[in-house]
C-alpha cells in the first residue's frame, strides 16, 4: 500500500512547529500503524532526508498507554477500541492522505514531534488515586467479601490505560473520564470507602489546578477510549464529589 | 570473585524466619538519613521504592517511559501464583515450592524458591488490600485458575490484564509515596553508568531522555529492577524499550551475570507475519486452560491448509493430532512453556506446521466454546480474543487460533545473594533482572508473584540489614574523581558512536538493521534448539555483525536532544556484548535443562537430558574487558530438601 504522510514536526517545546509531507510506498495491510512509523523513519534515516520521527510507544500490545496519535482527526485513528500500537493499514485505503498529529491539549505540552508530556495524569493520582495500604499488616485476601458484579465494575473501570486519548478528544480538554474511571475502581470497591470522599476531592481539585477543562456532556471522551470506558464513570465522580463536599473531613 | 549465597542455617522452612528474627535494622530516625536509588519501576522496582518508602528511606525512582505505569509488568496477562488454597486442592508452601523447583528443573537455589512460596500469599492480601479487582465468583470470593506446570489452582487473575492491575496497585502505592515525599521519580531517565566508590556502589549517572542531559545521583545503595533482556532477539513479547542495558553497565562494573543461557521461549505467541514486525504479540498461557493444542496428522492435510485450500474446521476429529495431550496425558496442554514450545517445534519441524510460512500450530477453542458457552469464554477471555482479531483479523471465536512460541522471558540475569545483593556491596538486583527464582525455566504466573514478593516482602528486610552499618557513612555526595569519570565515561560512549556514521567507508545502515540482523542469528542458532555447531556459528555471526556495527551504523542528531536513534544504539551495543555472552554460556552448559536444549543431550523421545553429576551449578561469569572472554564461576547447587528425579510430565 502507498500512503501520503502529514506529519507535525517539532523541534523542540519552545520551536515552532508545522506539518511536513513524505511519501510512502510498499505498506503491508498486515502491519501496524507504528510499524509504518518505523518504515518511514528507516527511509529517513537511510537516505538522511530528515531526523526521524518521535513518537512515543512501548509495549506495541495496546495495555502500556504510551503511544497515542491523533490521525486523521481521531485519537488513536479510526478503528474502535485500539490503541495506535494496535491499528493496522488495512483499515486504510490504497493512497490515503493521512494526518498525524500529537494530543492537543494544554495540560499535555509537546516535547518533540509527536511525542507529549502526560506527567500531569501522574499528577492527579499522586492528589490521591489509591489506596493508603502500607505494606504488610493487612488483612487475608479472602476476608474480604466483593459481589461478583462490583468487583467485575470495578475492573471495567480499572482497565483505563491512561494514555489521554479522552483528554485529546475533549473539545475542553477535559479529563473527566480517566478521573471518573480511577474513582469508580476505587469507590466501588470496600477497600476504597474509608478514604473514598477525600480522594475525590484532591483529584478533582488537582484535575482543576492543572488546566484540565470541565465535562460539557459530548461523550467524545467515551467514543475515542481504546477501553471503552464507560461514561457512567464521569456521573460516578460527580455524585462522589458532591458528597465528598459533605462527607469530608475537612480537618484534613 | 567469591560467590557467597548467605543462605541462612537451619532448616528450610525455618530459614526466612530465622533470618528475619536475627538480622539488623535501622532505626526510624536514621532511616531518613539513608538514599536508595531503585532503576525501573515495574512489579519490582515500584513495590520495592513504595515499601522502601513507606519505612522511611529517601529514595530515588527512575524510569525510561514517561510514567511508572508503563513498565512492561503491565503487559503480563494470566495471573499470579500463591500458596492460598483457597480452593481445597492440595495446594501449599511447600507444593508451591516444589512445583517451581522441578518447573526451574533442578537449577534453582532452594533457600531463595521457598522463601518464595513462602511470602506468595502475602502478596495477594496486600494486593486486595491496595484494590487490585481481582476475579471473584459469586460469593464474594477470589477465583483462581491453573497455569502450566502445575496440578492445582493457584493463580489469581484479573481477566487477562492481571500485570496491568498488580501494575497499578504497585503504581498508586508508590504514588501516595510520591505525595508524601519519601520517593522522588525522575521520569523519562535512563541509568547510563554504576558509580562505584571503594568497592560500593554510590551512585548512578543517568540521562534525561528529553534533554539528553546527564545527570549524577548518589546513594548509599542501588537497587536495579530493570528487568530481562529477551530483546536481545529483537523479536520477542517484551517491550520496544526494554533492553538488557542496565543489567549490563552493572556486569561491566564487577557485578557477575548469571545463567545467561537460560531464555524463556513462550508456546503461545501470535506468529511471525512479515520482516517489518516489530515485536510479537503474546497470548496468555491461561487459554491453555480452555484452548486445544494440534496440528494435522496427515502431511497432506497441513500442506492443503498452507496453501488456503482447506479449512481447518473441516479436519475431522481422527484426523487431528492433540500432540501435547498424546505425548504427556497427566499435563496434556498444561505442559510448562519450554516442552510445549520444543513439541510445537517438533512438529512443524516434521513438516505438519500450519499458517502461511508452516510455522504454526492450532490453539482450538471449539470444544470449549461447545461445552461452556460462547459467554463464558468471552468472560474468561474476552480481551485477549479480541487482540488476537484485531492483529491477525481472524475470528477466534468461529476459527482457531494460529500460534508459535516466541522469546519471551529471561531466567538468567545479575546474580545475587540470598539477600539480593550482588557481587557489588551496595548494588541490589530484583524481579526478572536477577537470576534467582526461576532455574532453568520460569512456570506461568510466577514472573508478576517473585517481582512482587522481592519488592515488598524481600527487600524492604534485606537492605536494612545490608544498610545497617551505611548510617555512619554520612550523606553520600554526587561528587568526586568516581563521579567525574563515570560521567566522562558516558560523554566518550555516546561521542564515539556518533561518530562512527562520519568515519563509515561505504554504505552505512540505521541501528535496526544491525539490530535485526543480530536477532535472526540468536533465533536461529542460539534459540529453541542448540548445537555445538550452532553455537559457534552464533558466536563468529555475532562477532562479525558487532564489528560492522561499529564501522557502519548511521545514528543522525545529536547526544543532547531528544534522540530515540540514539537511545537504540547504545543498547544495541550493549546487546552485541550479552550476545556474545549468552552463547558463551550455552556453549559451556553441555547438557538440556529447561529452556536450554541442547540437540547433543535429549532423550530418546526427545525430552531434556540434564547431567547432574556435572552441571548442577549456577554459573556466574565475570566481564574481564571488550574484547576479552569472561571467566565463568560455579556456585554448587545443593539440595538438601527435595528429591533429585526426572522431570516428568506424562
Amino acid at each position: 500500500m502507498k500512503f501520503t504522510l502529514h506529519i507535525w514536526r517539532q523541534e523542540n517545546a519552545t520551536a515552532k512547529g508545522s506539518f511536513q509531507t513524505y511519501e510512502i510506498d510498499n505498506i503491508s495491510p498486515d502491519c501496524s500503524f507504528l510499524e509504518m512509523l518505523d518504515q518511514l523513519n528507516e527511509k529517513l534515516v537511510n537516505d538522511r532526508i530528515a531526523h526521524p520521527v518521535c513518537f512515543d510507544n512501548d509495549c506495541r500490545e495496546g495495555i502500556c498507554g504510551m503511544c497515542g496519535l491523533y490521525i486523521n482527526g481521531r485519537p488513536h485513528g479510526n478503528d474502535d477500541g485500539v490503541t495506535t500500537c494496535q491499528l493496522h493499514m488495512r483499515h486504510f485505503n490504497d493512497g490515503d492522505e493521512i494526518w498525524i498529529e500529537p494530543w492537543r491539549a494544554k495540560p499535555f505540552p509537546v516535547i518533540r514531534d509527536l511525542v507529549v508530556n502526560r506527567t500531569a495524569f501522574d499528577k492527579i493520582i499522586q492528589a490521591g488515586g489509591y489506596i493508603s495500604a502500607t505494606t504488610g499488616g493487612v488483612p487475608d485476601a479472602n476476608s474480604i467479601l466483593i459481589p461478583k458484579h462490583k468487583a467485575d465494575q470495578a475492573m471495567d473501570a480499572a482497565e483505563c490505560i491512561g494514555c489521554g486519548a479522552c483528554v485529546a478528544a475533549c473539545k475542553n480538554a477535559s479529563a473527566m473520564l480517566f478521573v471518573g474511571a480511577k474513582v469508580s475502581h476505587l469507590a466501588l470497591l470496600p477497600q476504597g470507602k474509608p478514604e473514598a470522599a477525600d480522594r475525590v476531592y484532591k483529584m478533582v481539585c488537582k484535575m482543576d489546578e492543572l488546566g484540565f477543562g470541565a465535562c460539557t456532556n459530548t461523550y467524545a471522551c467515551e467514543a475515542e477510549c481504546p477501553k471503552q470506558i464507560k461514561r457512567q464513570n464521569i456521573a460516578r465522580l460527580n455524585r462522589q464529589w458532591i458528597g465528598s463536599l459533605f462527607g469530608r473531613d475537612r480537618k484534613k | 570473585m567469591i560467590l557467597d549465597s548467605k543462605i541462612p542455617e537451619g532448616p528450610l522452612s525455618q530459614k526466612w524466619t530465622s533470618y528475619k528474627a536475627a538480622q539488623k535494622l535501622v532505626n526510624p530516625a536514621n532511616k531518613r538519613k539513608l538514599d536508595i536509588i531503585v532503576v525501573g519501576t515495574g512489579l519490582a522496582g515500584a513495590s520495592a521504592a513504595a515499601s522502601l518508602g513507606a519505612l522511611g528511606f529517601n529514595v530515588d525512582i527512575f524510569c525510561i517511559q514517561d510514567s511508572p505505569r508503563r513498565a512492561h509488568s503491565i503487559a503480563a496477562q494470566g495471573g499470579i501464583n500463591a500458596a492460598k488454597n483457597y480452593q481445597n486442592d492440595g495446594d501449599s508452601v511447600e507444593r508451591l515450592f516444589r512445583d517451581t523447583i522441578k518447573g526451574g528443573d533442578y537449577r534453582a537455589r532452594e533457600a531463595n524458591v521457598y522463601r518464595l512460596a513462602e511470602v506468595s500469599g502475602n502478596i495477594i492480601d496486600q494486593c486486595v488490600a491496595q484494590g487490585v479487582p481481582f476475579a471473584r465468583d459469586y460469593s464474594g470470593l477470589l477465583d483462581n485458575r491453573s497455569f502450566g506446570g502445575a496440578q492445582v489452582s493457584r493463580t489469581f487473575y484479573a481477566r487477562g490484564q492481571t500485570g496491568q492491575q498488580l501494575l497499578l496497585g504497585a503504581y498508586g502505592a508508590l504514588s501516595r509515596e510520591i505525595a508524601r515525599g519519601t520517593v522522588k521519580l525522575h521520569e523519562r531517565c535512563e541509568m547510563m553508568e554504576l558509580v562505584v566508590v571503594d568497592g560500593r556502589a554510590r551512585g548512578i549517572i543517568a540521562r534525561n531522555l528529553v534533554t539528553g542531559e546527564l545527570e549524577r545521583y548518589a546513594a548509599h545503595a542501588v537497587v536495579l529492577a530493570t528487568g530481562g533482556y529477551g530483546n536481545v532477539y529483537y523479536l520477542s513479547t517484551n517491550a520496544m524499550n526494554s533492553n538488557g542495558s542496565a543489567a549490563w553497565i552493572c556486569h561491566r562494573h564487577g557485578a557477575a551475570f548469571a545463567n545467561p543461557c537460560y531464555v524463556q521461549i513462550h508456546p503461545t505467541c501470535i506468529p511471525v507475519h512479515g520482516d517489518y514486525q516489530s515485536k510479537l504479540t503474546l497470548m496468555s498461557e491461561s487459554l491453555r486452560n480452555d484452548g486445544r493444542i494440534w496440528v494435522p496428522k496427515k502431511k497432506e492435510d497441513a500442506e492443503a491448509i498452507r496453501a488456503g485450500r482447506l479449512n481447518p474446521r473441516d479436519i475431522a476429529e481422527a484426523d487431528r493430532d492433540y500432540y501435547l495431550e498424546r505425548r504427556y496425558p497427566a499435563f496434556g496442554n498444561l505442559v510448562p512453556r519450554d516442552v510445549a514450545s520444543r513439541a510445537a517445534k517438533e512438529r512443524c519441524d516434521a513438516g505438519y506446521g500450519v499458517g502461511p510460512t508452516g510455522l504454526a500450530v492450532f490453539l482450538d477453542f471449539a470444544s470449549a466454546i461447545e461445552r461452556l458457552g460462547r459467554d463464558t469464554i468471552s468472560q474468561r477471555y474476552g480481551n485477549l480474543f479480541q487482540m488476537y482479531q484485531k492483529i491477525v483479523d481472524v475470528d477466534p471465536y468461529e476459527n482457531p487460533m494460529m500460534i508459535y512460541p516466541a522469546v519471551h522471558y529471561t531466567m538468567g540475569g545479575l546474580w545475587v545473594d540470598y539477600e539480593l545483593q550482588t557481587t557489588i556491596p551496595g548494588l541490589f538486583a530484583a524481579g526478572e533482572a536477577n537470576f534467582s527464582d526461576h532455574g532453568a525455566n520460569r512456570l506461568g504466573a510466577s514472573a508478576l508473584m517473585q517481582g512482587l514478593a522481592d519488592g515488598y516482602f524481600v527487600l524492604p528486610y534485606t537492605l536494612q540489614n545490608c544498610l545497617a552499618d551505611q548510617i555512619y557513612v554520612g550523606k553520600i555526595k554526587a561528587e568526586g574523581p568516581e563521579f567525574d569519570e563515570a560521567e566522562q565515561a558516558v560523554r566518550n560512549r555516546l561521542d564515539s558512536l556518533l561518530s562512527i556514521s562520519g568515519n563509515a567507508e561505504g554504505q552505512t545502515y540505521s541501528v535496526d538493521h544491525y539490530h535485526k540482523a543480530l536477532g535472526k542469528v540468536m533465533w536461529e542458532y542460539c534459540g529453541m534448539a542448540r548445537s555445538k555447531e550452532s553455537l559457534a556459528t552464533a558466536a563468529s555471526e555475532v562477532a562479525r555483525l558487532e564489528a560492522d556495527f561499529y564501522q557502519h551504523v548511521y545514528i543522525p542528531g545529536k547526544a543532547t536532544e531528544m534522540n530515540p536513534e540514539l537511545e537504540k544504539a547504545y543498547r544495541l551495543a550493549d546487546y552485541f556484548e550479552l550476545a556474545r555472552l549468552i552463547v558463551a554460556d550455552a556453549t559451556q552448559r553441555e547438557e538440556s535443562c529447561g529452556g536450554h536444549f541442547r540437540i547433543e543431550h535429549q532423550t530418546e523421545d526427545g525430552e531434556t537430558l540434564r547431567d547432574d553429576e556435572n552441571f548442577m551449578f549456577v554459573a556466574a561469569w565475570e566481564y574481564q574487558g571488550h574484547d576479552v572472554p569472561e571467566v565463568m564461576h560455579r556456585e554448587e547447587l545443593n539440595y538438601e530438601h527435595i528429591k533429585i528425579v526426572k522431570r516428568n510430565y506424562k
